[in-house]
């Protein structure tokens, strides 16, 4: 196996440039028109390769352009994304990482790498405060440490927001053992979302107005629109629900493509990064979604993609049609183009505000049509955990208020998931809440029936007409790696307030609490209720996340989990490292509003 | 100064129950289980009780996808697990000195950034008022400096009449504490700089958002020079498009006394209701038309008719609202 030689092509900031200059309308991009023109043929998205166990890497800034204004970038020696690592399983690897940021960046002073999901000693972890002091301007920190897993991974800034200014990167580490499956192509795709405005003035942003990206909140052309549709009464019923809870049914995600450019390998869907093939060749692409803030629906229209690996390790392959990635997650999936001379790589967010888009051809140049983004879905009460039953509310008195309608109506209501075993919220379908959430100002919600949803394909990929990947579809290659039952359980509650944009475990925010404490060499369970309406993927550092089926029996390992709203899923952790090990929600900016915990594991 | 107190209470009063209703309900059902739960919070050891039963006999595997239905189960890690004291099937490496070492917390702490301070000025009007002797302009702003919970607020609201002149112009410095979800408790000062001589209120409200999405804010007053009042003022966000709103406002104000020569008296002194459409052609910068309808009650009113004013009166206003 061996990457495609345009892998190699070298990196032309200026060429890009010039190209991402002329992204000034997604509009163009649909056209379907894109001449063949002589840089397509450098294909600018082609990420420089370092492979083998030395690495020199300079972090700095570095001048871009995706929308036709110039920004500070922070690189990794001048590339954006960051140089893809490839290392072997087995080997020693060690990297030098520079800090050569100038003084007074908007981006901080001090610097560092996390490699995502990676096992190594907690003092490579690279999350200043946790793991180490952090690398300081003009100091080199030499990260030492030996491979011991193969897959796709990715690595990135844990300091400041630098994340969402650019430095993250594709990791491949080659396995020992031969791969359970064969290709002839091998290709990274690695999605981020881009923006103009400084990270920490995105930060103040959604302080002083969380709500800003949202411009589909509901108008009263669609409220007499719905009364059409679905009755008045049934109209007033939904909004006063909603109304009830302060919040809107059309936020999906606090920061869409109104603020973000969405890139593929570094480039816009102008630029069209371009993986070549030849009919009936096998073409593996490893999805990563390096993004800030950002879940991406991808597929391929005219090609079944099988994912073969999760988060970097096996799953029993599984054929679908689209899936969607968590930011920080990873999926391999290979492909069979041919029939086609060209086929679209489509990644749209969540919130169907935009997308981006690649593409697989033949030669440099060709293009298939690029699809419109699905229409915005809305969410619904059973979305978020309330079960959906606005009828019965209706008979609550005196519930008035906060998400007290909904929970009334579920007091009566028999748990309809037929996994409602484990992860369900018990006989009685009500969820417990920690007492630090109980008047909370930071908890403006709670779910009230929460579900593990492992097999629902998520919000707006319902019923589409595709087959759309659930986490109950991914299966580890692997037994239980570990086998014993979890000895003890720690249930968290995902919580957060929207229009104070506050983020935190247990209505907690991350410099407020303790950090959780496992005991080296015990296996736990981890249960997780997303109290909110916001979709969090949650990473813990230097443990594997064994992901449970509703059952309660091992599903999948991961080291990023997606929790959507409403929604209560567990897995078991092996505590096998010693060490403080950040666990937080890897949507940067709930992160750096508190949704981050410390896991210390201690003899 | 007691007959001052009974008319600002009711007001603040029913805010916070109106809410605290909500609260209660929201909480009850999850009171019930807290004995049970706090068994069942973090840290506790409960093996036993908490642990599924493994049940791989039952398992219904129910996916939309027919491929994976054909996967063979017995092989994707399903056995039964072993109990908490068995030996992993991995075994756990004996921590060596280099891993003990590797494990050493640095000195510092992680530099989040979940307690920022953070800050935000909204104009909310600032607006030409079409008055009988020409062109007045409005004001009314509001900003904060601080983190989620604790928040130094500054309020300012004023009017200058057609020839210049400021009728009226005061600012509120004010500490604001999140005591709710949904509200902010604040208490400052306020300094009134017209109408008459410039004067000093102590001065205590909530601030929030009610159910519904009804932007509230209540405050009491009490002067140092004996007078009181109490204002409530309410807004709502009509979205005719997403950029198109039209915002219904209503200002009410009490008072505990009389104060001639500022033209107030005792009671339900004046109500006023104004109606604005404003387009955000950015979310910041947003231009607006409306109509403002005030009246004058009771003895306010009767002592405005002695200064040969009106009572109740009706204008219309263009203006701006801006935020940063």
């Amino acid at each position: 196996m061996s990457f495609d030689a345009n892998h190699r092509g070298g990196f032309a900031p200026s060429r890009r440039r010039f190209v991402q200059g002329l992204m000034l309308g997604g509009a163009v991009s649909s056209l379907g028109l894109w001449p063949r023109t002589s840089w397509a043929l450098k294909s600018p998205g082609q990420p420089q390769v370092l492979a083998g166990t030395e690495f020199d890497l300079v972090i700095g800034e570095t001048p871009m352009n995706f929308t036709g204004r110039t920004r500070t970038a922070i690189t990794v020696n001048g590339s954006l994304p960051a140089p893809l690592l490839r290392w072997r399983e087995g080997t020693t690897v060690n990297l030098r990482v520079t800090n050569a940021l100038p003084p007074g960046s908007i981006h901080g002073h001090e610097t560092s790498i996390h490699w995502h999901g990676i096992l190594l000693p907690a003092n490579m972890d690279g999350v200043p405060g946790l793991s180490f002091a952090g690398i300081h301007p003009g100091e080199t920190y030499h990260y030492r440490f030996t491979v011991q897993q193969g897959g796709t991974y990715w690595y990135h800034s844990h300091s400041a927001m630098q994340e969402q200014a650019g430095l993250y990167g594709p990791l491949v580490i080659d396995p020992i053992e031969p791969e359970p499956f064969a290709y002839q192509r091998d290709y990274v795709i690695l999605l981020s979302d881009w923006t103009d405005l400084s990270p920490a003035a995105l930060f103040s942003r959604l302080k002083k107005m969380s709500m800003y990206d949202n411009y589909h909140l509901r108008t009263v052309g669609d409220f007499v629109r719905d009364a059409r549709a679905q009755g008045l009464a049934a109209t007033v019923e939904d909004r006063k629900l909603w109304g009830q809870m302060r919040m809107s049914p059309t936020d999906l995600s606090d920061v869409n493509a109104n603020t973000y450019t969405y890139l593929m390998n570094g480039t816009t869907s102008l630029g069209n990064w371009t993986g070549l093939f030849r009919s009936g060749e096998k073409v593996r692409l490893r999805f990563i979604n390096g993004s800030a803030m950002t879940h991406f629906d991808v597929r391929i229209p005219g090609l079944k993609m099988t994912v073969v690996a999760a988060d970097g390790l096996y799953v029993h392959p599984v054929t679908v049609d689209e899936f969607r990635i968590a930011a920080a997650e990873t999926f391999d999936v290979l492909v069979e183009p041919s029939g086609q001379d060209a086929f679209t790589i489509f990644a749209q967010d969540m919130g169907r505000t935009g997308h981006v888009s690649g593409t697989l051809a033949v030669a440099q140049g060709l293009r298939a049509p690029v699809p419109a983004v699905d229409p915005r879905p809305i969410l619904s009460m059973a979305d978020m955990g309330h079960g959906g039953m606005a009828h019965a509310a209706q008979d609550a008195k005196g519930m008035e208020g906060g998400c007290g309608a909904a929970h009334a109506a579920m007091a009566a209501t028999p748990v309809a998931d037929p996994h409602a075993g484990h992860g369900a919220a018990g006989a009685a379908g009500m969820q417990a809440h920690p007492d630090s959430e109980r008047g909370n100002p930071l908890v403006d919600m709670q779910t009230m029936s929460p579900t593990p949803k492992l097999d629902d394909p998520g919000i707006g990929l319902r019923d589409n007409g595709r087959n759309v990947l659930s986490y109950a579809m991914l299966h580890s290659l692997f037994e239980d790696p570990d086998g014993r039952e979890p000895g003890r359980e720690i249930e968290l509650h995902l919580t957060g307030h929207m229009e104070r944009f506050a983020w935190g475990f247990d209505g907690q925010k991350f410099s407020d609490v303790e950090p959780i404490r496992l005991n080296y060499g015990e296996r736990m369970r981890i249960v997780l209720v997303n109290d909110t309406m916001m979709t969090h993927p949650i990473h813990l550092h230097g443990l594997w996340s064994d992901v449970e089926d509703a059952q309660g029996n091992f599903l999948v390992r991961k080291h990023t989990v997606d929790m959507p709203p409403g929604s209560r899923r567990s897995y078991r952790v092996r505590a096998d490292a010693l060490g403080s090990w950040a666990y937080h929600c890897h949507l940067l900016y709930h992160m750096e509003a508190g949704m981050m915990r410390e896991v210390r594991v201690e003899e | 100064m007691k007959h001052d107190l009974r008319y600002l209470w009711p007001a603040l009063g029913a805010l916070v129950l109106f809410d605290a209703v909500a609260q209660d309900a929201q909480h009850q059902h999850a009171q019930h289980d807290h004995t049970q739960h706090s068994q069942h919070s973090q840290h506790s050891q409960h093996a036993e009780a908490a642990a599924p039963q493994p049940t791989p006999a039952a398992h219904v595997h129910d996916t939309a996808s027919a491929q994976d239905a054909q996967m063979d189960h017995a092989a994707m890690g399903h056995a039964p697990a072993q109990p908490p004291s068995a030996a992993p099937r991995t075994p756990i490496p004996v921590p060596t000195a280099a891993d003990r070492a590797a494990a050493v917390k640095p000195p510092g702490a992680h530099a989040a950034h979940d307690n920022t301070v953070q800050s935000f000025v909204l104009l909310d009007r600032l607006e030409a008022v079409d008055v009988d002797n020409g062109t007045g302009l409005e004001w009314e702003g509001v900003g904060w400096v601080g983190t989620d919970l604790e928040k130094l607020w500054v309020r300012s609201e004023g009017e200058r009449n057609g020839d210049g002149h400021t009728e009226s112009a005061n600012v509120e410095a004010l500490y604001g504490r999140a005591i709710a979800p949904w509200w902010d408790l604040v208490a400052g000062v306020r300094h009134d700089f017209k109408p008459g001589a410039s004067q000093d209120f102590a001065a205590i409200g909530i601030m929030g958002l009610a159910p519904y999405k009804f932007e509230l804010s209540a405050t009491a007053y009490i002067g140092t020079s004996g007078h009181s009042f109490a204002q409530l003022e309410a807004e709502y966000e009509t979205l005719l498009t997403n950029r198109l709103v039209l915002q219904p406002q209503i200002e009410v104000t009490v008072h505990g006394g009389n104060d001639a020569a500022r033209g107030v008296g005792s009671g339900l002194g004046s109500v006023e209701v104004g109606l604005r459409l404003r387009y955000e052609i950015t979310r910041r910068f947003a231009p607006y038309v409306g109509v403002v309808a005030e009246r004058a009650f009771g003895r306010t009113a009767e002592l405005r008719r002695e200064h040969g004013e009106d009572s109740d009166d009706a204008r219309l206003v263009a203006g701006f609202r801006i935020w940063f």
